[in-house]
């Protein structure tokens, strides 16, 4: 076991995938030269040379779409994306092309490419740089869309993706990239679509992934010194979702809240509390709460950002509803 | 002072389409039969395909090729089997140039499970992993940077092969186009981009939208070697290109041909086309280009009246087989809707 940071999970993950398969490369701004833009691809140029670590020019849908041909030509991409603020200019290649390649084609051609970057608000960005994006990404057929919250599942799931013969969106966070975490030193994979429960408790299920689970941690410890003992789950994996888990979790607990960074309208939130709704009906004691970023776009200064998104204080607030305290 | 906006509205009408030039040099006679057989199962094909929308039997949008067959064949019998080709959504026939049977392409558009894709693309979306067609597509351009990463892909790979991509006039003036271009000029990328330019982006004429009279001048913007050809005169395209690609094999590098061409009907089945004169359709069907090879095969004693007329004979014949293989074919099976949303 080693304590790293999240970038060198991330970092590791490819660049052992890289050593695995030839066919595997890297391509984004700032990946080879600048050491990336967050460091996740630092040393790989060195290590690897310019012909497996490239870099792009500003043109996310350009460079997108040639990781689809590369993929449906045999390779394997990794395409990093400064931040899915600027991966939303892909979106064509993403969604009507890496999405669809695979039905239209009745099979013949599979896109195995990983789309990967930071996603939501870091700090102080303002309202360009600082959207969430699950919500919309995970509403095409086509796509997987992974969201890990700690470096091991960072590091297990990343090489998954790589593996995997779909697109399959990463969402990282730029805040999360220097939180260290224990990875073991042998090689392991984590499976697409298995989430995990990070806490465990009796009394309620918090629901959070990406940056989110750790405020739910968080959460869970202030809601322990009041004596309520919450459990907390991180899907990990948001399309295909874990239901399975998420409903035997309910079943026990009977009260779910869910932290979602994005707005509410049609959140991801918003799926898994119809899911939930639909099936643990009789298991639940309240109706299942949400916390979101609140329905404006986000501020600059700093006490202004902090006012409109979620925080402990709002999540405690949403456990305690659902315990009707 | 202010901008005056340049007025769109009062294009003037296009300058006569140049005479042909004499072509046919370089190309065998034997060939050249070939090539007149292949053009003209296109064109028979095309007309069978807007009769049977017609008909009813199947809908959607359609878009034909009848007019542009030269640009088609012409670029397409220079490829070998290994290499790429990825188009637009007005593709049927070049589907069938790089290898995909005539009766599949039909079937695919009456949704038959014999189709290219089963049923699952139609018109727009022909596709084969074997022939290395890697796609009809419909977003106007997005095929652009996908052929990069085809292109990107042989130059990993070592290989020699070059890809095709084919777009409109009109999908020049996409961002992805732009974007693609300057890759694959930076990268050396082995991509013949050919642009059909039929002169109308859907019912616009490309000049109320684009500041450059000539369309490969863009290639300016990336250093890209560029070139038009007569996209009406099937031998020059043939020559044009055949001097083209050795040279991409040899020393990758992307290339951008313009090729002037025309198509005689609508943008899909459903536009009547109001928006051009019928002498400028005419003026382009006085130099049809399988029109003029004909002209060309009996003028240089190569070919007879006769022979032509049998030519013109199996050709219909070819594509009624390919309508009743379609007509025959069953229908595409329910489980395929729900297959291949995801790769094992």
């Amino acid at each position: 076991m080693a304590l790293i940071q999240f970038r060198e999970a991330l970092g590791a993950a490819m660049s052992e995938e890289m050593e695995r398969d030839p066919t595997v490369f890297l391509m984004g701004e700032e990946v080879g030269q600048y050491d990336g833009a967050y460091k996740v691809s630092k040393g790989m140029l060195a290590k690897f040379g310019p012909k497996r670590v490239w870099d792009s020019p500003i043109s996310e849908n350009g460079f997108g779409g040639l990781g689809v041909g590369a993929a449906m030509a045999g390779l394997r991409p990794i395409i990093e994306m400064m931040t899915w603020n600027f991966g939303i200019q892909a979106f064509d290649q993403i969604v009507n092309h890496a999405a669809k390649m695979l039905y239209m084609s009745a099979g013949e051609f599979p896109v195995p490419i990983v789309f990967r970057g930071p996603n939501g608000a870091a700090h102080m960005l303002g309202a360009q740089h600082s959207q969430a994006y699950e919500a919309m990404l995970t509403n095409v057929p086509g796509l997987k869309v992974i969201s890990p919250s700690t470096p091991y599942d960072g590091k297990g799931l990343l090489k998954s993706a790589i593996r995997d013969n779909n697109p399959v969106i990463f969402l990282e966070s730029e805040i999360m990239y220097a939180v260290k975490g224990e990875v073991p030193d042998e090689e392991y994979l984590i499976p697409i679509g298995k989430g995990d429960v990070k806490r465990e408790g009796k009394d309620v299920t918090i629901i959070a992934w990406n940056k989110m689970l750790h405020l739910a941690l968080k959460t869970a410890e202030a809601l322990a010194e009041e004596g309520i003992d919450a459990e907390v789950l991180d899907p990990r994996t948001l399309q295909p979702l874990d239901e399975e888990l998420i409903f035997a979790s309910v079943r026990k607990t009977h009260r779910c809240v869910i932290i979602d960074e994005s707005w509410s309208f049609a959140a991801v939130a918003a799926q898994i509390s119809d899911r939930v709704h639909k099936e643990c009906f009789d298991d639940l004691d309240a109706p299942v709460a949400r916390v979101h970023t609140d329905w404006v776009l986000m501020p600059y200064a700093e006490h202004l950002e902090e006012a409109v998104l979620p925080s402990v204080e709002k999540a405690v607030k949403a456990v305690k509803e659902t315990l009707y305290l | 002072m202010a901008l005056e906006l340049r007025d769109n509205k009062d294009v003037k009408p296009a300058p006569p389409a140049p005479p042909p030039a004499p072509g046919a040099a370089a190309t065998s006679p034997a060939l050249l039969k070939e090539i007149y057989q292949e053009m003209l199962f296109y064109r028979r094909f095309e007309e069978r395909v807007n009769q049977a929308y017609q008909k009813g039997k199947f809908a959607g949008f359609c878009h034909l090729h009848i007019g542009q067959e030269a640009v088609c064949v012409g670029v397409q019998r220079n490829l070998r089997p290994t290499d790429w080709l990825i188009s637009g959504y007005r593709s049927h026939t070049q589907a069938i140039a790089k290898g995909i049977k005539a009766e599949q392409v039909m079937a695919e558009l009456f949704g038959k499970e014999g189709g290219s894709v089963k049923g699952k693309g139609g018109s727009m979306h022909m596709f084969s992993k074997e022939k290395r067609f890697l796609g009809g597509h419909g977003i106007v351009g997005g095929q652009c940077p996908i052929a990069a990463g085809v292109g990107f892909a042989i130059r990993y790979e070592k290989k020699d092969d070059i890809i095709v991509c084919y777009l409109g006039d009109a999908a020049t003036n996409q961002g992805q186009f732009f974007e693609a271009m300057n890759m694959a000029a930076t990268w050396a990328l082995p991509v013949l981009y050919i642009i059909e330019n039929n002169r109308y982006g859907m019912g616009t004429d490309i000049r109320r939208t684009t500041s450059v009279d000539r369309l490969s001048k863009r290639a300016l913007a990336f250093d890209m070697d560029h070139s038009e050809v007569d996209g009406m005169d099937v031998v020059k395209v043939y020559e044009h290109v055949g001097r083209i690609i050795p040279e991409m094999r040899k020393n990758p590098r992307p290339y951008l041909l313009e090729a002037m061409t025309y198509r005689y009907r609508g943008h899909s089945v459903s536009d009547p086309a109001t928006y051009r004169t019928k002498e400028e359709v005419k003026a382009y069907q006085d130099r049809d280009p399988i029109l003029m090879l004909g002209e060309h095969l009996k003028a240089a004693g190569q070919a007879t009246d006769e022979e032509l007329k049998g030519f013109d004979k199996q050709a219909r014949e070819k594509a009624k087989a390919a309508e009743d293989w379609a007509d025959e074919s069953p229908k595409s099976e329910m489980k395929n809707a729900w297959a291949d949303v995801y790769a094992e």
